[in-house]
């Protein structure tokens, strides 16, 4: 029985020879994940279902980074309830503020999670570490909550869609528009419960932190997941971050995709996703006049340290357009120091920028940036639904970090040519 | 089991900001939650729907966020039943875990209108239109998800 990555991954962590698509299975976990909005609830329910002990403190990862350094007093009591619950039960994975990143740059950058591995977490864009190889999937708290207590959880084996990625991307087009381009092609549901899975030639050309981004969006395009070929660039990452065995699938020969998308990286161009949704997209030549009041930098998406080396490069010696509030978040305290020792905080500060410690904050409305009404905003985040980052006539354009940083200097949606 | 109710009808790609803004997920009580249940596109939802009543919407509803706040908002509200013509699938997978009944049915999610009202039989899948006098019937769940509904819920099925 051929069979692709997805299936693969997850055949080995049911204990089965294969799988197929649409079987219903059960798998053992190798991480259970949680934020400081989702845990509350999966503590709530595992408690309310009289669980005494989790299946292994090794294997849980709780991340305080949604809204912390903490917004409010409510805010604070879910955190102080989460911490209670990670030292109660001594969880080794316990991250709060001071150490805390955002979750999906954070457990890559710290090697929790591998190629190979089988990953829930309550947070849809636990798909960003297939960009390592693995099977990881955003559920809600329940399933959490019981991933918590039993290490297992129930899947239906997806089907798959194959992105064959040949050419080579350029200057300022990012990992960033290969997956705003892909979502402009199929839209939000064109993946709809089915694996993506990258491979090709064109991978050559893509760093760690473009695949992170790319499978880190397969939610947006309605995926179960979308994971990456396994590469010298996978392994050359993970060298010195993963302390343990890991194992590497390849989907076989004549594995059975239903569809094949083939993306030349060289003919991409900037790509900008315009209100409310991320399948909105026009390449920037297309789009026109657009006048903003703010922009953010940072996110699961785009907080990388490439993200921000990206940022600085245009940003350096020029200054944020009056009326414009630009706001970076370099997304764990690793990337937070090492902007410091590139110079590139400088350059945010010297620019007018605002800089802050890592945080999901704006990107879902929670705060440190929040727009007012008739406001928009351009951001290297995930999503760009009516008020997603605060006023419902609001608007938030989607894009990749050089677009938003040249956007920040000239205060409408610029191409990053017209400031370099 | 069957529900019966007035329907509130709500479009394609009802995403989980539409369905519980993340502003108000500092808190955990589904009863502050359901308050703020569709606040960017029907802010009076929460004050008008009446336990029993059906939310239908169309193509990707709940898509985006994992936020289980999302259908156990709806939940919380009185909800007996949302038709869809799809789901975004952790939004789907969210509604078995915690028993929010849900049905795949593009045929009623197209017919039916707003305020129309509509009676479900869960056992048969059937949807009927009394205000239009139709028929609909729904996709069946895989017997593996109907267990976990039977026993109302996830974490009751593994117990």
């Amino acid at each position: 029985m051929s069979m692709t990555m997805t299936q693969k991954i997850l055949a080995a962590h049911a204990g089965l020879e294969s799988v197929q698509a649409g079987q219903l299975i059960e798998a053992k976990l190798d991480m259970v994940l949680g934020n400081d909005i989702t845990s509350p609830v999966a503590i709530n329910e595992f408690e309310k279902n009289g669980f005494d002990c989790v299946f292994d403190k090794s294997k849980i990862s709780l991340v305080m980074d949604h809204f912390t350094p903490n917004k409010d007093i409510k805010a604070a009591q879910q955190c102080k309830q989460t911490r209670t619950f990670a030292r109660k039960f001594d969880i080794d994975n316990f991250f709060d503020v001071g150490n805390v990143g955002i979750e999906h740059a954070l457990l890559p950058e710290l090697g929790l999670v591998a190629a190979g591995d089988c990953i829930i977490g309550a947070d849809s864009h636990t798909c960003t570490y297939g960009a390592l190889g693995a099977f990881s999937t955003g559920v809600g708290s329940t399933d959490m909550a019981a991933g918590m207590a039993t290490g297992k959880a129930w899947f239906k084996v997806p089907s798959a869609i194959k992105v064959e990625l040949t050419g080579k991307l350029n200057e300022y087009v990012s990992g960033k528009d290969v997956i705003l381009h892909l979502i402009g092609m199929i839209g939000v549901d064109g993946a709809l419960y089915k694996s993506l899975e990258f491979m090709g030639e064109g991978l050559k050309s893509l760093s760690m932190d473009d695949r992170l981004c790319i499978s880190n969006m397969a939610i947006e395009a309605g995926a179960k997941n979308g994971i990456f070929m396994v590469d010298e660039i996978t392994k050359a990452y993970m060298e010195g971050r993963v302390n343990r065995e890991y194992k590497v699938y390849a989907p076989d020969e004549d594995a059975e995709y239903e569809q094949t998308i083939t993306i030349d990286l060289s003919q991409l161009k900037a790509t900008v996703a315009f209100p409310h949704l991320p399948e909105n997209t026009k390449t920037i030549d297309e789009v026109g006049e657009v006048k903003i009041d703010q922009v953010v930098i940072g996110s699961c998406t785009n907080g990388r340290l490439e993200d921000m080396a990206t940022a600085a490069t245009i940003l350096k010696g020029k200054k944020v357009a009056r009326d414009v509030r630009c706001i970076v978040i370099p997304a764990t305290q690793a990337i937070y120091k090492e902007c410091i020792k590139q110079g590139y905080l400088d350059i945010f500060i010297d620019a007018g920028c605002a800089v802050s410690t890592p945080t999901c904050g704006p990107c879902l409305g929670g705060y440190m940036g929040i727009l007012a009404e008739g406001e928009r905003c351009v951001a290297t985040t995930n999503r760009n639904f009516i008020g997603r980052m605060g006023h419902n006539q609001s608007e938030v354009y989607l894009a990749n970090p050089a677009v938003a940083a040249a956007s920040a200097i000239t205060g409408k949606i610029s191409d990053p040519k017209e400031v370099m | 089991m069957k529900a019966q109710g007035i329907v509130y009808k709500y479009g394609d790609n009802i995403d989980t900001d539409i369905i519980i803004p993340a502003r108000y997920l500092n808190t955990a009580d589904m009863k502050e939650l359901a308050a703020h249940c569709m606040e960017p596109v029907d802010e009076d939802f929460p004050k008008n729907v009446k336990p029993g009543d059906i939310m239908v919407g169309g193509f990707n509803f709940g898509c985006g966020s994992s936020r289980e706040h999302a259908p156990a908002a709806i939940k919380e509200c009185g909800v007996s039943v949302v038709i869809a013509k799809s789901f975004a699938r952790i939004f789907y997978r969210n509604a078995i875990n915690i028993g929010l009944a849900i049905m795949e049915c593009p045929e009623a999610a197209e017919a039916i209108e707003a305020g129309e009202e509509v009676a479900v039989d869960f056992e048969t899948g059937v949807i009927k239109n009394l205000t239009k006098n139709e028929e609909y019937k729904a996709m069946p769940f895989p017997e593996f998800i109907g267990e976990i509904i039977k026993k109302g819920g996830l974490l009751n099925s593994i117990k």
